[in-house]
């Protein structure tokens, strides 16, 4: 791909203010984050952090109460400010609709490959490729299968393509599930902790896939518990607790030498837990 | 046993089956079926009007029999001006019938989806109506084939209700041979018989759409 020069100036996502409740577990307290072309951003923190709502909110699949996410190029999408003194439900209904018009919007400039793959069981790893393509984009079919069939090779996975997703290895599953997500050449490419439900032996091959797409100049925001990777592969982590970024920078600033005590303290937990 | 009549009734009777019983159930399944997806839907809307309507109408189908129905519609109707003829009225009362049974089988199998390829079917772009079509409804069509041959053979059955109305299906002919001939226990057995052939086939046949549509499913 010979998008690495071109893609990587320039803002491609910024978000603001993005609160998020589920009843009353308020997860997200107001994030903001700044997502440049060709940036491989690191969201890390414990489970209960926010991070897969922020990632979920980035494509649509939860709606935010409250703030603000905006693409280069659009959609510009307004959730409306945060609770007003009737707890928030107007507030609250007039987000709902705007995100439902905005949904698509979103998801034609991102795409997400999930912890669980989600791939189409009753589709082969090629019908799952083009399914996005054929079905959505109106790509003609010949075409899809083409440029699908390199994807599969390009992540050595060219012998699967009429297999099922069951007769796969979790690790080709995961596989499949980031070409699935390719094959709709998003701007943006979300990872919800893909490797955290693989055995420790087929973690290895799903981050190589993802540290070559990092290196031909795909812009990332991962949610990962593989510290490892981030410090190798991400351009900028952000650690979050309690529904806040608590910390931003460069993951050897970070990972060595954290500002925040929360952020020193996780790392110490995660790097090593058996102290 | 009068085995000369039992050969004499047989080719009838099979032709009631044929002509009657079969296409009467095909029919009232196939728009049954539609029926149930609609109601299916209603009842998972997150409208609790749409939602009350769906549970409203499968609670009023599965607390009423099915032979009230029937008479409701046939010779009921008649008089707020709505007159049909036996088979239309037949065809009406089985397909609302299987349309409620059906539902909850329909709604469960939707459920029974993983959330997951829901979300899947919206990253790649596409609306809940085409995710229910293309990505959720083929994985909730396996999980419901036992469920629904059950509904299916149930009705086969049922549709010798539709004598009542006068519709000549298989067990129709079945009263008009045993009232010519006396010998209702040779023909009713016989008819028992080709119902139960019938059912036979059913479930032979519900045997290979498990097969096929399991082909994707690990072992």
């Amino acid at each position: 791909m010979s998008h690495t020069e071109d893609r990587k100036q320039g803002t491609l996502l910024t978000a603001r203010g993005i609160h998020k409740s589920f009843g009353t577990n308020h997860v997200l307290r107001g994030v903001a984050l700044e997502v440049a072309r060709g940036d491989v951003v690191a969201l890390i923190g414990a489970s209960g952090s926010g991070k897969t709502t922020v990632l979920r909110s980035l494509n649509g699949l939860e709606t935010p109460d409250a703030g603000e996410l905006r693409f280069d190029g659009g959609p510009v999408v307004d959730f409306g400010a945060q609770a007003g003194p009737d707890g928030g439900r107007s507030g609250r209904r007039t987000a709902a609709r705007t995100a439902k018009t905005n949904r698509a919007a979103l998801r034609d400039r991102s795409a997400m490959v999930f912890q669980h793959h989600n791939l189409f069981p009753h589709r082969t790893v090629l019908e799952n490729v083009i399914e996005g393509p054929t079905q959505v984009q109106r790509v003609p079919r010949d075409t899809a299968v083409g440029r699908a069939e390199e994807l599969l090779a390009r992540v050595g996975l060219a012998d699967k393509r009429d297999a099922y997703p069951h007769e796969l290895s979790g690790g080709q599953q995961q596989r499949v599930g980031i070409v699935r997500a390719l094959a709709l050449q998003p701007d943006l490419l979300l990872f919800d902790e893909p490797t955290s439900a693989l055995d420790p032996e087929l973690v290895g091959e799903v981050l190589t896939v993802m540290k070559e797409l990092a290196e031909e100049g795909w812009t990332m925001v991962v949610v990962t518990h593989e510290l490892q990777f981030a410090r190798q592969v991400a351009s900028e982590v952000l650690f979050l607790d309690g529904g806040v970024v608590v910390e931003r920078g460069a993951p050897a600033q970070m990972f060595t030498d954290p500002a925040e005590e929360r952020t020193r303290r996780f790392l110490q937990r995660v790097l090593h837990p058996l102290d | 046993m009068d085995w000369q009549l039992v050969v004499d009734s047989f080719w009838p009777l099979l032709l009631g089956g044929l002509t009657g019983t079969i296409p009467l159930a095909l029919a009232s399944f196939a728009i049954g079926l539609v029926l149930a997806l609609i109601v299916a839907l209603l009842r998972l809307s997150s409208n609790p009007v749409l939602s009350w309507i769906g549970r409203a109408y499968v609670s009023v189908i599965r607390g009423t029999p099915l032979l009230v129905q029937l008479f409701v519609i046939f010779y009921g109707m008649p008089e707020i001006g709505i007159r049909l003829d036996p088979w239309p009225s037949a065809i009406i009362a089985f397909s609302l019938n299987v349309g409620g049974y059906a539902a909850e089988v329909v709604r469960a199998a939707i459920l029974s989806v993983p959330k997951g390829q829901w979300e899947a079917g919206w990253t790649i772009g596409m609306s809940p109506a085409r995710s229910l079509s293309r990505i959720i409804l083929p994985q909730a069509a396996r999980v419901s084939v036992p469920p629904l041959s059950n509904t299916f053979i149930s009705l086969v059955k049922d549709t010798s209700l539709a004598s009542l109305i006068l519709v000549t299906e298989m067990f129709r002919k079945a009263q008009e041979i045993a009232a010519f001939s006396s010998e209702f226990m040779t023909v009713y057995l016989e008819a028992a018989f080709i119902y139960w052939m019938f059912c036979t086939v059913l479930a032979a046949g519900q045997n290979a759409l498990e097969k096929r549509l399991d082909r994707y499913v690990a072992h």
